[in-house]
């Protein structure tokens, strides 16, 4: 492909995904409102257009237009800073997730990824490790006891649940024997990991749902204790770039497990973008199910669990899978 | 080419660890050692390894520099004055002394007279064919398979002591 027309390309797609994300994440919050309301028997948004289509648009404006209060006694240059710092991470680690198979448009063939990076794996790990200081630092910045607890907890929590959920994916890596995205979709053609990994993938789930701060594991913000932890002193835009980063970490967190378990964009007859798409938010789905259905755990249990129940399955996990990978 | 990204990553590198040592708030220190991991990571995607760079921010980054966060919060280090501002002069020799040690032992490292004579097996179009992830796990179970074991008993070791005192309070 000529330089420049690579460039166009590269720009066309960062600029759909980039869009497509920002969508995604505001009328997610309106899903999660919708589906949450069903579960619990009621109606959810109705007012703003019909079936309150146009809550997040609402929200939106509101949000915008907010008065920004900065605490007198807060770290100025940290406060502003955090909550960028939350929301880069979330949206860049979408760059080697592969929505499709090649394509042909005006005779040159196209990825359907962003960047198809040989350690893309490895990528989305270091951009997810990286969230965890727009939490930690909000709620350092925010001089609240209530805000620094809660972030002290989301960097305890992360650091604890990252380190299962790399261990979960390590069978994936044996079978595919590849870190790059595109390989590992291209490794599922015959069958979907979640087969082959059934415990790899449930481990990465619950990780997951840790690492996204979202009930049952979503102690960092918990009401009760913390007010609202990390993010208690923030307040219009700020606080909505916690809330889209939140979401935005939910929808690549999907992602990833569509990609690494459930085939990525491959099925049949449908075209593969539509595939990703329905797998990606079948997976949302689970996460929303999940909150309306769960407890949140209490601090010791999560600990417990996620060093002494989780790590050693984790490890159990890729003694078995290099077993048969050696035995094959 | 190439100068066009090595030049800011260089300049970036050398500006942020100086910040470490010069910012006031411990935070913010740490903060710039963070930059520094990440002109470094640019780095050596400009070697082409890629393994190495992702791994650079993962575990410093992402992981090492989110526990030094944690204990300077917890602790709530205050300000220190600028260290030209401190009356010690014991001190302040010694540390010129290990400056001057280190820039010496740098120049016999990486002087030219030394470095372009240095030619490994491992040259960047070898390790693209095989693969960076893929020849990094091969050396480390084969070549260099001793000292990767020791290294990790020496981090179960480290472990295992720290729990030990740990508990013992």
């Amino acid at each position: 492909m000529p330089e420049p027309a690579f460039f166009v390309v590269m720009l066309a797609k960062i600029a759909v995904v980039f869009g497509l994300m920002l969508l995604s994440v505001a009328y997610l919050t309106w899903l999660e409102r919708k589906i949450i309301s069903d579960f619990q028997v009621r109606l959810g948004p109705m007012r703003v257009g019909p079936h309150g289509l146009l809550q997040p648009i609402a929200d939106g404006i509101k949000l915008m237009f907010k008065e920004d209060i900065i605490p007198q006694a807060a770290d100025r240059t940290i406060y502003v800073l955090a909550p960028t710092l939350a929301l880069i991470p979330a949206f860049i680690s979408f760059a080697v997730i592969p929505f499709g198979d090649r394509v042909r448009l005006f005779g040159q063939s196209i990825d359907m990824v962003i960047s198809d990076v040989n350690i893309g794996l490895l990528y989305v790990f270091g951009v997810a490790s990286l969230g965890v200081y727009g939490i930690v630092l909000g709620g350092w910045a925010s001089n609240n006891k209530y805000a620094l607890l809660g972030g002290l907890r989301s960097a305890a929590q992360m650091i604890s649940y990252e380190l299962s959920m790399g261990l979960s994916v390590v069978g994936v890596l044996m079978l595919s024997e590849s870190l790059s995205l595109v390989r590992i979709v291209g490794a599922q053609s015959q069958t979907w990991f979640i087969l082959l990994q059934p415990i790899g993938f449930l481990i990465f789930l619950i990780c997951a749902i840790a690492e996204t701060n979202r009930a049952p594991f979503d102690l960092p913000e918990a009401e009760t204790e913390l007010v609202a932890g990390f993010h208690v002193e923030y307040s219009s835009m700020k606080f909505a770039m916690y809330f889209m980063a939140e979401y935005a970490n939910m929808i690549t967190v999907a992602a990833l497990a569509t990609t690494l378990f459930l085939g990525g964009w491959r099925g049949p007859f449908l075209p593969p973008v539509v595939w990703f798409l329905a797998k990606l938010y079948l997976v949302i789905f689970l996460f929303i199910w999940i909150r309306a259905t769960l407890p949140r755990f209490r601090y010791d249990q999560l600990m417990r669990f996620g060093w002494k129940v989780l790590l050693p399955l984790a490890l159990a996990n890729i003694v078995i899978t290099a077993a048969f990978v050696a035995l094959r | 080419m190439e100068w066009l990204l090595f030049v800011p990553l260089a300049m970036l590198a050398l500006a942020t660890a100086a910040l470490v040592i010069l910012l006031r708030n411990p935070i913010y220190c740490a903060l710039a050692l963070v930059g520094t991991f990440f002109a470094l990571s640019g780095l050596y995607l400009l070697l082409q390894a890629e393994f190495v760079a992702v791994v650079q921010v993962i575990i410093y980054a992402g992981a090492i520099m989110v526990l030094f966060l944690f204990v300077i919060m917890l602790l709530d280090v205050g300000h220190e004055p600028p260290p030209w501002l401190r009356q010690d002069r014991p001190r302040l020799l010694l540390g010129l002394g290990l400056v001057a040690l280190l820039v010496l032992e740098l120049a016999v490292a990486f002087g030219s007279w030394i470095a372009p004579g240095i030619r490994g097996p491992y040259t960047s179009d070898y390790v693209n064919a095989v693969g960076n992830t893929q020849l990094i796990g091969r050396l480390l179970f084969t070549e260099f398979l001793i000292p990767f074991e020791i290294t990790s008993i020496i981090l179960l070791i480290a472990i295992v002591g720290a729990m030990v005192l740990a508990r013992r309070q």
